[in-house]
């Protein structure tokens, strides 16, 4: 990006900043960790004044309160069987935590704090450290078998452990790593893109006709931005659902 | 050879992996479509399974946008 005269400065937005004034500042209060608390809030207010009419008939707010809690609730019994029930909490509070980061963030001048490897990593550390410890309460020792399947032959053990392993531990970094890229991904390419209207409209009449493109594409790019809040807050919380299912039935 | 210019050879060759991901998202639509083709009474099984393989195919393709991001930004 040497070549042109203002390079893109499309990491930029990703930068910490204090929140709250100088109090905020005293304390290193970010404003990834104000928009937590935002996100958090509003996911109890969605909850809290949604079921307050408890109409038989829901309204809007009620219906979008009932179908978010009976879509994670489906999610966790169909993945996870029966038991699902006693982790739907768990499941339910990474889903909107992670939604609420990547849905704040597609607002103009707002932060995701799900774009921070350190607060995606510690999500997927939270869940693999969960999911191990539900394993070794429920199977005890007979856990390690997890490791290596049963009717494999045994002469393939050094073979097959080590994978077994790597991969169980893979998922730390595939479930960080994938949120974290789409994120920053996907903002960084409304950046460049938005970086090319302004860029083209400073180029004379022939430029703005041309940035009509860029509008166009950036209009469609927030939208698919949208599904992949979405979906990426699906997939983390259906992954999870699906490493708890190992853990509790053992493949 | 100049920064500049090794940086968008560099940039331009680490997105190569999309090809691999090109192939691979049509793989699972044109899976989907078929098996909807076939049994149009799985669509709402079958189809949360293809979104979340689309998913998880897509999360390969931007790690090696986030690559090529890498280098060309910092």
């Amino acid at each position: 990006m040497a070549a042109e005269g203002k390079a893109i400065d499309a990491l930029g937005q990703f930068t910490l900043n204090t929140a709250l004034g100088p109090l905020g500042a005293s304390v290193n209060f970010s404003q990834a960790n104000m928009l937590m608390v935002v996100g958090g809030v509003l996911t109890l207010a969605l909850l809290y004044f949604g079921m307050r009419p408890r109409a038989v008939v829901p309204g809007r707010l009620q219906a979008l309160a009932e179908i978010s809690y009976k879509f994670v609730h489906d999610m966790c019994v169909d993945q996870i069987g029966d038991e699902g029930k006693r982790y739907f909490p768990f499941v339910f509070t990474i889903f909107f935590f992670v939604l609420m980061g990547n849905l704040i963030g597609l607002f103009p001048f707002q932060f995701t704090y799900t774009s921070h490897i350190a607060v995606t990593g510690a999500l997927a550390a939270m869940v693999v450290v969960v999911t191990t410890v539900v394993a070794l309460k429920i199977h005890g020792l007979h856990f390690f078998a997890y490791f290596f399947p049963d009717g494999a032959p045994k002469a393939l053990a050094p073979l097959i452990i080590p994978i077994e392993v790597i991969s169980y531990l893979s998922r730390l970094v595939s479930l960080s790593v994938r949120l974290f890229a789409n994120m920053v991904a996907g903002h960084v390419m409304l950046k460049v893109f938005a970086s090319f209207i302004v860029m083209l409209g400073a180029a004379g009449v022939l430029g703005q006709i041309i940035a009509v493109g860029p509008v166009v594409l950036t209009v469609g790019l927030v939208g698919f931005e949208l599904l992949v809040a979405f979906l990426q807050a699906y997939v983390f919380a259906i992954l999870t659902c699906i490493y708890l299912h190992d853990a509790v039935h053992l493949h | 050879m100049e920064v500049a210019a090794a940086k968008a050879l560099g940039a331009g060759i680490a997105v190569i992996a999309l090809a691999g991901v090109g192939i691979g998202i049509g793989n699972i639509f044109a899976s989907l479509v078929a098996s909807i083709a076939r049994n149009p009474s799985a669509r709402d099984q079958v189809f949360g399974l293809g979104i979340l393989g689309f998913a998880l195919t897509e999360a390969v393709a931007l790690f090696a946008l986030l690559i090529a991001f890498l280098i060309l930004f910092t």
